[in-house]
């Protein structure tokens, strides 16, 4: 486990100097663009965007994650079974804080996890995610979660994304200027056609760049976005024992119908599944930051009985004939692991409508609804401005005292 | 020619005295990786065996005819308790899974009274006891995972000559008997 993280750091910190280096240069060359001996400016102006911004995002990020997807923290007592499977997961993964617990009201199934370290680490999941899926798929997908924030992946896509961020910025800035900015350039040619020569193949060099740089840097980052999508599976399994919940839950998640409300193109590729549905279009599968979801499913399926990574390692070569996945530190300190049998018990096999119900009442009580139960069998939920001090069952009629008494 | 020897003799002291150091510190990190990881089974099975008083009393009222199973679960409970505070890890895990039999049996003949199960209480202290239980195999594998580490370290070279030379202990596994949790609960409905 800790071989594996500490790959992916050297894996990640190469990343973000691969990226880095793509934006120093950018910003070089924008310099020498503008004017003749600006790189250096260039590159420092370049340095001082990507610095401000790293800093909000690793120390606002998972909080402007959770906002923006509308996410709201619960306790115990609001879903002790989502609460409960969280700190399964916990345990499972050796995680050393409980996570916070986010709801998302929205009936698209999905999930999330954000933090930068362990110590500040959060889950979030939607109301779809709740009505949908039992007890062993809500496990499956928790975990996959968990192993995200385990292996440090919340942290790489915040650096990364940073960095395709301000390289984006740059290159539509650059392409701005130069729509707009084209006379400016003429009159300085004519103080000396020499230094003017210099500039103008820097302003080429510079225009290449701002159409190759965001598509090498996205290409760099969706193929570790992939890769740790993979390993998060592979270790999902390992943590729950059970394949099978996960893959289940990937199905029922992407057969689902459902538009994710809240979700652009910024916060998709934290999500367990891409949120936002792709027009069939065969650069789909380059340009995704998931990979396919039929295929992690049969890579799942195809353990074999095994919950291990080397088991999942062998079911991915079977299923898409490549060479492997899993870093090999992580393959070799693995223990083997048998994957177990589905819960067996009444609780975790509730039906679909008692499922809704459930979270529907956790977000009538989030609303502060009072519950009062009939005799009937109707349970009452009253809204927290009711001020008569009495209210009638629709269904028998039979009075009951509200708490505005 | 003589100082050669010296500095090669001083230099490869310094990195075994260093290697030394590091497997040291090694080994240590990995033990209490080990105690950390017992712990959080530790709380996990103290949970549990709080949480059982509670399930026992709640199902007594409705159960009038199955003192045999409560008293199974009790005793079972007890033993296990016991065995948690003398903290021998062999014992605990003999006495836990023992007691998991006994929780089996008694949600089987729950099986048989509406009542209870329609129970608010009793609802609310069955997800609770199943979660414990989960937490508790999830905590176990943990643990197992951990020690597997740690004793993989004492045993293999070079790191075990060090292990000897300060007297680690490989530690103790946690395992439950697959025989006494998988087994069907036998129940008659005549």
């Amino acid at each position: 486990m800790w071989e594996q993280i500490r790959a992916n750091r050297r894996k990640s910190v190469a990343l973000v100097i691969v990226m880095a280096g793509i934006l120093l240069i950018f910003g070089f060359v924008i310099g020498e663009a503008a004017a003749p001996g600006a790189g250096p400016g260039g590159v420092f102006l370049a340095l001082i965007i990507w610095l401000i911004m790293s800093l909000i995002s690793y120390f606002a990020g998972g909080a402007i994650m959770l906002s923006v997807s509308g996410a709201r923290k619960i306790e115990k007592q609001d879903n002790p079974r989502l609460f409960n499977i969280v700190e399964e997961m916990q345990l499972a993964s050796g995680l050393p804080k409980m996570p916070d617990v986010y709801v998302i009201d929205d009936h698209a199934p999905n999930a999330f996890a954000t933090g930068r370290d362990p110590q500040h680490c959060a889950v979030a999941v939607t109301t779809g995610l709740l009505n949908i899926c039992n007890r062993d798929e809500l496990q499956g997908v928790i975990a996959h979660e968990m192993a995200h924030v385990k292996n440090r992946d919340v942290l790489l896509m915040i650096m990364v994304g940073v960095l395709m961020g301000t390289i984006v910025m740059l290159a539509d800035g650059l392409l701005r200027a130069f729509f707009w900015g084209g006379g400016g350039r003429r009159r300085s040619r004519t103080s000396s056609s020499k230094g003017g020569q210099a500039q103008a193949v820097m302003l080429i060099v510079a225009l290449l760049l701002a159409i190759l740089a965001p598509i090498i840097a996205q290409l760099l980052y969706l193929a570790v976005s992939r890769k740790r999508e993979y390993l998060a599976d592979a270790c999902g399994a390992q943590f729950t024992r059970y394949p099978e919940g996960l893959a289940s839950a990937l199905e029922k998640i992407s057969a689902s119908t459902h538009d994710l409300r809240r979700a652009n193109r910024a916060t998709a590729p934290m999500y367990i599944i891409n949120p936002l549905k792709q027009e069939g279009m065969a650069a789909a599968n380059l340009s995704s930051t998931h990979p396919p979801i039929d295929e992690r499913v049969r890579i799942l399926r195809g353990m074999g009985g095994g919950a291990g990574y080397n088991d999942y390692e062998s079911a991915y070569r079977k299923v898409t004939g490549k060479a492997g996945i899993l870093p090999s530190g992580a393959l070799a300190g693995s223990q083997p692991a048998e994957a177990r049998q589905a819960i067996d018990d009444k609780e975790a096999l509730k039906s679909d409508v008692e499922r809704v119900r459930e979270t529907t009442d956790m977000l009538w009580k989030m609303k502060n609804y009072a519950f009062i139960p009939c005799a009937c069998g109707v349970t009452l939920k009253v809204p927290p401005g009711f001020n008569r001090p009495e209210i009638k069952c629709p269904h028998c009629g039979t009075a009951h005292k509200t708490q505005a008494t | 020619m003589g100082g050669a020897v010296v500095l090669i003799v001083v230099v490869a002291a310094v990195i075994i005295a260093l290697m030394v150091m590091g497997t040291y510190n090694g080994l240590v990190r990995l033990r209490n990786a080990v105690k950390n990881a017992w712990s959080q089974i530790d709380v996990q099975l103290k949970r549990r065996h709080d949480l059982i008083p509670n399930l026992v009393e709640t199902a007594k009222g409705y159960m009038k005819h199955e003192r045999e199973t409560l008293e199974a679960v009790v005793k079972a409970r007890n033993l296990a308790a016991s065995a948690r505070e003398s903290g021998n890890v062999a014992n605990s895990a003999s006495a836990e899974s023992q007691l998991s039999g006994a929780m089996a049996n008694l949600f089987v003949v729950v099986e048989r009274y509406p009542d209870l199960k329609a129970n608010q209480n009793f609802l609310s202290l069955q997800e609770e006891l199943t979660s414990t239980e989960n937490k508790v195999s999830f905590a176990r594998q943990f643990y197992n995972d951990s020690v597997m580490n740690f004793n993989n370290k004492i045993e293999m070279f070079p790191s075990n000559i060090v292990a000897g030379m300060f007297k680690f202990k490989a530690a103790d596994f946690f395992e439950i008997t697959e025989a006494a949790q998988r087994e069907a609960p036998k129940v008659s409905f005549s």
